[in-house]
């Protein structure tokens, strides 16, 4: 098999594999949010059981994770509840959420009360305080370890392969099988050249937000 | 009429009693300087005011409506205290810009924030928020930082900042305007920028309350002054006649204090 013929089937697993990290980020980024609230909330039995479900989640491995999705709904109902591909978007969603939960909690809490106390004393809302005066604070303080957990989500989604998902790796593996070995060290320029393109994107953002002092 | 009318104000932290029955008034355009030693309650006072921290007991009234009363058995809600809170202005010792805002913006958010929560009609909006934003210039002139307007916080001096501070706090037109020790985060050089617009607003009749350790500032702009200590009212008065003439022991001890060690 010619190395260009290698390189298109490599692409179309590659394929895959941005889109299990694209989806990933589209909703662990917000849930995470959601979730950062209620590990703060004052509300303590909700409070409590976030921080459980954060334990457990960040407890356990996520290939571990990826099986109890896609494989427990079908011990209990007779069938998945999810096919292959969507319970690897779930697993991947919630894991990555309760870790950049961690990372906004810390964000939000190093921010001064006193800003908050600005604006209150300025009649702004809640609302207003979070979204027009505290949150770009935030962002510009966490886009350093987000950088981290979205660089390391880049790598994770090789985990889909143990559910038949087929990504980039999966498709190496398939031709490794076949005894053509080098495909599979041939995977690691894609994944460098794609956490090539994010560094250079979160060095974008970090001078977009140099403006400021934090 | 008294602009501001607080009776018996008290507040507890935990079991320590940080303000006992405070009570004054002032009247528009009246200056109110509050002295007294670290831990004295001064800055509890402000923050009460600003419904910063709870009350336990006592009242405020603002041009004769009560903003709170103990006595009332009303719980406030949330966008309650926030109509009530902007009776007051409130500058802080340490500024407190948003970084990420240009001093004119600093200047016009809660405004235009307010505007759009409050009218419908966004052809309307955009000629009233047109409005803030010459505003905003507008005050930003007054105090003198016309050539700033576009600066961030981190570009501007201590002084500067808190220049903005008040501007920020003026925008919002409040009845009253509380100083929390303006100047104790400043270089001595820059003390006297702020202390000159503080000047230049008692000449156009701003009400204020500002707890200061600027005692000879405080003699030359104040109407009234009020000495705590301990969180109860020592001394309550006239200011010349309190900073000269006062006979009481622990207000002389504190003065002393302040001559002794040339902290003026």
């Amino acid at each position: 098999m010619s190395f260009i013929e290698v390189t298109l089937r490599l692409l179309t697993g590659f394929k895959q594999t941005l889109l299990i990290f694209a989806l990933t980020l589209l909703f662990s980024l917000p849930l995470g949010l959601v979730i950062a609230f209620g590990s703060m909330s004052k509300f303590a039995p909700l409070r409590i059981l976030v921080k459980v479900i954060v334990w457990i989640v960040r407890g356990v491995p996520l290939m571990l994770q990826i099986f109890v999705v896609y494989y427990v709904p079908g011990f209990i109902l007779g069938q998945p509840l999810a096919s292959r591909f969507n319970s690897v978007i779930l697993a991947f969603s919630i894991n990555y959420a309760c870790y950049l939960s961690e990372i906004y909690r810390g964000g939000i809490e190093s921010i001064s009360l006193s800003q908050y106390e600005a604006g209150q004393v300025l009649g702004m809302t809640k609302t207003q305080i979070f979204f027009k005066i505290i949150l770009l604070q935030v962002i510009k303080r966490i886009l350093a370890p987000i950088s981290n957990e979205v660089i390391t989500l880049v790598k994770d989604t090789a985990l889909a392969r143990v559910i038949m998902v087929v990504e980039i790796l999966k498709v190496a593996e398939n031709f490794a099988t076949k005894a053509l070995i080098w495909p599979l060290f041939y995977t690691g320029v894609f994944y460098l050249l794609f956490v090539g393109v994010l560094t250079l994107l979160f060095g974008y953002c970090e001078r977009k937000l140099g403006y400021f002092r934090a | 009429m008294a602009v501001l009318e607080v009776n018996n104000l008290s507040k507890r932290f935990g079991t320590s009693e940080v303000l006992k029955e405070v009570s004054f008034t002032l009247s528009q355009g009246e200056i109110l300087a509050v002295i007294g030693s670290s831990g004295s309650g001064k800055t509890t006072l402000l923050r009460c005011l600003n419904f910063l921290e709870s009350i336990e007991s006592g009242s405020i009234k603002v041009h004769d409506r009560v903003l709170f009363d103990s006595n009332d058995q009303v719980k406030y809600d949330e966008n309650d205290i926030r109509q009530r809170r902007l009776h007051f202005g409130l500058i802080f010792q340490s500024f407190n810009l948003f970084p990420q805002y240009t001093a004119l913006e600093n200047v016009t958010l809660a405004p235009i924030l307010a505007l759009k929560k409050n009218s419908d009609s966004s052809t309307y909006r955009s000629k009233l928020s047109e409005d803030i934003r010459a505003e905003g210039i507008a005050l930003l002139e007054r105090m003198g930082l016309e050539t700033k307007q576009d600066s961030y916080p981190h570009q501007l001096s201590g002084g500067q900042q808190q220049r903005v501070a008040i501007a920020r706090a003026l925008a919002l037109k409040p009845d009253i305007l509380c100083f929390d020790e303006p100047t104790s985060a400043l270089d001595p050089e820059l003390t006297g920028e702020v202390l000159k617009v503080i000047r230049s607003l008692a000449d156009g009749n701003t009400t204020m309350i500002i707890v200061t350790h600027e005692m000879q500032f405080a003699k030359e702009i104040a109407d009234n002054i009020m000495f705590l200590d301990e969180g109860m009212v020592v001394e309550y008065g006239n200011a010349d006649e309190i900073l000269s003439n006062s006979k009481n022991e622990r207000i002389m001890k504190f003065l002393d204090r302040y001559e002794s060690t040339g902290d003026y």
